[in-house]
């Protein structure tokens, strides 16, 4: 996590695929992100952890640029996202596919139609289209889905209908906001299986919050924990759950008292 | 005192908020509209939705408002005697004012309200930030459209709901209140100017349909706050919407006269 120098454009190769400098953002008087760093190689997934309503949402989309920072950069594959033309940004946000916590399909389309809309909208013939919206359902193990309404979806299949629709550009980043949240163990399961299973093939970079520690470990090469809007603690699984730091202790076991709850033991005195 | 001019500034202040949000948007919706790719499908699927879906609204209203307007102006009009003259205020009423007014209101309420709901939920659903996040600009994917088919078919609507609202004082004078046919239709069209009174009706109407489709684009857009906040979004849309329509229907008709 340590801070690096900045600059306008950075070698690709050399560098690594996604990487957050001293991020700052404040809605109001909550501060969220506190200056938060850290870099994600090409390949490699990150997990980042944290209590509910710790930012975490807010940091994954600053990294696609659906929030601006107050400071702080974004650099996709050695680019300044910030310093790049409104066009630009669009044209960098294709590397990346971005999977939503409740699947964020368009509801006045079909599956067919919500996988196929990034390949539509640049452009690829209908031949193609079809064979890659069917390749991409059988990614996320869901065939014979297309002509369903989004509305007659479980919310298993709407997480995988998005993972669907996130992969069919084949971008190189991946980010996944809460995949799993809300749904029963067996589907839980099978997300992070679907999940696994696109990195073997697509081998992207990833970028993944949730707060499931089980699921942390599976599909991470790092962990982090997010809390007071900076990164806690940031190591492989195995180091991360072994970890003595007792903000990482309190959230692996899931205790109600320790370092992440002082508000709530306060005003519960 | 001081409180009481607080809350003044503070709906001052919300006022200038949402007009400078409206003007920044416009220029946004006009930049996006002339850039590629161009949705013709999406565009069409919305001229259905603002014009042809609205179709049964706009004549019923301005067919009855001829209806009344002939009804009211008669009974005034027969106490000094200026019967034949019935003609040309409903035509002249309905192409320059209440059709052009009437439309627009009645389609803020069918259509922008729907729009701002559309857009709200799409909001709070993440369905915009998933637009974004697949490369598409959302102002081009969802408020070109919608607003420039506003545009287009808000004059359509203006111009059948003229001819019905015509027809519709038409029957009442000649049907029911045993005018002479000829001589009303004589008077109807002899002091109606297509170039200046439906053509300036037809003006308003386009710029209506701006006005309105934008407000509830825009009031959509930016809804925060889960379902209570696409039901606020909405309520805004229908009031900003037609109170604008209203405040522009004085300035355009001053512009216009």
């Amino acid at each position: 996590m340590e801070g690096k120098a900045s600059t306008a454009r950075r070698p690709e190769e050399a560098g690594p695929k996604l990487e957050a400098e001293d991020l700052h953002k404040s809605f109001g008087d909550k501060v969220v992100l506190d200056g938060i760093s850290f870099s994600v190689a090409q390949g490699e997934s990150l997990v980042i952890v944290g209590p509910s309503g710790t930012g975490k949402s807010v940091l994954l989309k600053h990294l696609i640029g659906l929030i601006r920072p107050d400071s702080g950069k974004v650099f996709v594959a050695g680019e300044d996202f910030w310093a790049l033309s409104h066009v630009e940004r669009n044209r960098a946000r294709k590397r990346f596919g971005m999977s939503f916590q409740e699947g964020a399909l368009f509801d006045s389309m079909s599956v067919f139609d919500n996988i196929a809309f990034p390949l539509r909208r640049s452009g690829q013939p209908a031949d193609r289209v079809r064979k890659r919206v069917r390749e991409c359902l059988e990614i996320v193990h869901l065939p014979n889905v297309e002509e369903k309404r989004t509305s007659e979806l479980s919310g298993g299949m709407r997480r995988r209908v998005g993972f669907a629709r996130a992969i069919a550009h084949e971008p190189e980043i991946l980010l996944f906001d809460e995949p799993n949240t809300g749904l029963d163990p067996i589907m839980t399961e099978i997300i992070d299986e679907v999940i696994l299973e696109m990195r073997e093939r697509m081998k992207p970079t990833i970028v993944t919050i949730t707060h499931h520690v089980e699921s942390a470990r599976k599909i991470g090469d790092r962990v982090a924990l997010l809390f007071g809007g900076k990164l806690l603690y940031d190591a492989r699984p195995d180091e991360f759950l072994a970890a003595s730091d007792p903000a990482v202790r309190q959230f692996v076991e899931g205790k109600s008292q320790g370092p992440l709850t002082q508000d709530f033991e306060v005003s519960a005195r | 005192m001081t409180r009481f001019l607080e809350a003044i500034g503070r709906v001052v202040l919300r006022v200038l908020e949402e007009i400078g949000r409206f003007f920044s948007m416009l220029g946004s919706v006009a930049a996006w509209a002339v850039r590629p790719p161009y949705d013709v499908a999406e565009l069409l699927r919305q001229m259905v939705r603002v014009g042809y879906d609205s179709i049964p609204v706009v004549l019923v209203t301005t067919l009855f408002t001829g209806m009344v307007l002939a009804l009211q102006t008669f009974n005034g009009f027969a106490r000094f005697h200026a019967q034949n003259l019935v003609g040309s205020v409903v035509a002249l009423s309905l192409t320059r004012e209440l059709a052009p007014v009437l439309t627009a209101l009645m389609v803020t309420g069918r259509v922008g309200s729907a729009m701002a709901a559309e857009l709200g939920t799409m909001r709070v659903t993440e369905q915009i930030d998933a637009l974004t996040s697949l490369a598409t600009e959302p102002v081009q994917y969802l408020m070109v459209p919608r607003v420039a088919a506003s545009i287009l078919m808000l004059p359509l609507l203006v111009i059948m709901g003229d001819v019905v609202g015509i027809y519709g004082g038409y029957f009442v004078a000649v049907q029911l209140l045993g005018a002479n046919p000829v001589a009303y239709l004589d008077n109807s069209f002899q002091y109606l100017h297509v170039s200046d009174d439906v053509v300036s009706g037809v003006i308003k109407a386009a710029v209506f349909g701006l006005i309105f489709s934008l407000i509830a684009c825009v009031r959509g857009y930016y809804t925060e706050g889960g379902a209570e906040g696409v039901g606020r979004s909405t309520t805004r849309a229908v009031v900003s919407g037609s109170l604008s329509v209203l405040v522009a229907d004085f300035f355009l008709t001053k512009l216009l006269y």
